[in-house]
């Protein structure tokens, strides 16, 4: 009866799955996002409305990222990007903390194995924020997925850890500034750049050329990835929380109802509908600016 | 005539006459009353209510001056700071068949009832996005009816502005604008920076990028002259560099863009960092108090946690 019932569960998956895979068929048609932000709200709420253990919500909603990502994957999204902990989640208890960075560490471990999503869809790993601020074990172990995944080169996945845009952007205006100091300093040590700091009049036109949107732009911390198609934020708040604020500006942003464990294949599809809808509008936009 | 009324309406008859407009405002007729402000819909119950102290800091208003908020919405839990992304113009016109600048016109006039009902409400800050760098690439004709349509509303309102305590701040690549504008918007700032009862902020030429890019430029220029150090540079001191420098409250508490689009197009990126966002679904013109009071009570009952426990 048991192997009856498990046969007939298997069945259902198969199907499940070509189903999905024809609906990926037909939307390939249309164009694909090249990258899709998450960000995962609501698993706090979860573990309330589901009167589950304090941090149950935080692990059903991992399995919830690893469907999100087989999705993403199968359909052909290049770049991938989590809202794994903000800057501000370390001001919640030092319980909750700890347990986030315990989960985080047995995560990490855990897309290293072979059967991994990582290593079936050849997925290169990218820890994204001040990684200084983690605690010595979650870093080592982040530098060790980084590295044992940077020879993956079909998908990215980028997660942000320790991250707030605000933060990102201020690391990448001090180290263009930084950048452009040392320019400086070699050139007055060369003797050219005396023009540079003497004569007033010129000081101003060639600060000017000499920090542009692109030297800040290749000092952030998400400098891996293009800038998101899509933004996904769970639970029905429509904010942004210091996520990919500078990479958002033509962005569309989708904000469902469900909470991040409950996510799933139709809340994709409905984000890749409305995606390839508006699509051709953004897309002249971008290359206009 | 273009003109800025601060009086209430008396052709709605659901609510008992107001008192008289305080002195010093001028009640201008020039409009027909029933034609610019609709009649109040039937499901708001309005209360008149006296103002608080919380009113009697800023400079202009007495403490007889009576707000009226709607039911929905509760004072404390105003919002300081609002901005909004008027789009829709374009798509109005279109619909109603007229010119595009028919569709700004009307655009304007949109403005100016939220820029009435952000002064009576106790709304500290509003910031528009007027005019984004992106849009120089409009066709010539719009670009150049819209910088006339700038200069034309800020001349015949400056005197409105001054009366009714509101400050205009402009911020955005001014360089780029006609150098008549150019005139006009320092000496509209100057004449009524001291204004204390609204700021208005009016972003023209304006992209969150380049913001973002001007202020690392002069914090460069600040580690030049040795003004400071490169480990000095943290996030307050963007935000002190950044173009929104010219209000206390920079970050605004909700963003509201019309025509139902649902992105941020390039405005404000830092200053979004926590702001509720809200996209309402009618064009620009047909955003109206109805519209802006369903968009506060969607803010009013948002819970923030910037990231910490509920």
């Amino acid at each position: 009866m048991e192997r009856i019932r498990e046969r007939v569960i298997q069945i259902y998956g198969n199907l499940v799955s070509l189903l999905q895979k024809c609906i990926f068929c037909i939307l390939s048609v249309g164009p694909i996002p090249n990258h899709i932000a998450f960000i995962m709200d609501g698993n706090r709420r979860f573990t309330k409305k589901c009167k589950l253990m304090e941090g149950a919500g935080h692990k059903i909603g991992f399995s919830a990222l690893m469907s999100m990502l087989k999705y993403c994957y199968e359909f052909g999204v290049r770049y991938v990007t989590v809202y794994a902990f903000s800057i501000e989640n370390f001001k919640r208890s030092p319980e909750e903390v700890q347990s986030l960075m315990d989960l985080m560490l047995e995560k990490i471990e855990e897309i290293l194995k072979e059967q991994s999503i990582v290593n079936r869809y050849g997925v290169r790993v990218i820890f994204s924020g001040n990684l200084k601020l983690l605690s010595e074990p979650v870093r080592l172990a982040a530098e060790r997925a980084m590295l044992a995944t940077a020879k993956n080169s079909k998908a990215v996945l980028s997660i942000c850890v320790a991250y707030t845009s605000t933060n990102e952007i201020m690391h990448a205006v001090q180290e263009s500034c930084e950048e452009k100091w040392d320019e400086i300093t070699l050139l007055n040590s060369s003797g050219a750049g005396y023009g540079l700091i003497s004569l007033g009049g010129y000081e101003q036109d060639e600060m000017d050329h000499l920090i542009k949107l692109t030297d800040i732009e290749k000092h952030m911390y998400m400098a891996a990835a293009p800038d998101p198609d899509i933004i996904i934020r769970t639970s029905g708040e429509t904010r942004l929380s210091n996520f990919l604020l500078w990479q958002s500006a033509n962005c569309y942003l989708y904000s469902p109802s469900v909470l991040w464990p409950e996510i799933g294949f139709r809340q994709f599809l409905w984000a890749i509908l409305n995606f390839q809808q508006i699509h051709f509008y953004l897309d002249k936009q971008r290359k206009q600016s | 005539m273009l003109s800025l009324r601060f009086a209430i309406p008396t052709a709605n008859t659901l609510t008992p006459p107001k008192t008289k407009p305080k002195p010093g405002l001028v009640v201008q007729t020039a409009w027909n009353q029933t034609d610019l402000f609709p009649s109040l819909p039937k499901r708001y119950d309005y209360k008149l209510q006296a103002a608080t102290t919380d009113l009697s800091v800023a400079g202009d208003i007495t403490a007889e001056e009576v707000v009226e908020l709607p039911a929905e919405l509760r004072r404390e839990l105003m919002p300081k700071h609002v901005a909004v992304i008027m789009d829709g113009n374009g798509r109005w016109a279109r619909q109603k068949g007229l010119a595009t600048s028919a569709g700004h016109e009307a655009g304007v006039k949109a403005l100016r009832e939220l820029i009435e009902l952000c002064c009576q409400w106790g709304i500290q800050v509003l910031t528009v996005f007027a005019f984004s760098y992106e849009n120089w690439i409009r066709p010539k004709v719009e670009v150049d009816f819209l910088m006339s349509l700038f200069e034309r509303a800020l001349k015949s309102e400056v005197e409105s502005f001054s009366r009714g305590g509101i400050r205009i701040s402009v911020i955005g690549d001014s360089t780029k604008l006609p150098t008549s504008l150019q005139k006009l918007i320092n000496e509209v700032e100057e004449s009524t920076k001291h204004n204390s009862r609204l700021q208005l902020i009016v972003a023209v030429s304006y992209s969150g990028k380049y913001d973002v890019v001007q202020a690392c430029r002069s914090i460069a220029e600040k580690a030049k002259d040795g003004q400071i150090q490169l480990d000095d540079i943290n996030e307050s001191l963007i935000e002190q560099e950044l173009e929104t420098n010219c209000t206390e409250h920079p970050y605004p508490d909700l963003l509201i863009r019309t025509s139902g689009e649902l992105r941020v197009s390039n405005f404000l990126l830092w200053q979004l960092a926590y702001t509720e966002l809200f996209f309402a679904q009618e064009l620009w013109p047909d955003f109206r108090k109805d519209e802006f009071v369903d968009a506060l009570s969607s803010y009013q009952q948002r819970q923030r946690r910037y990231g910490g426990r509920h």
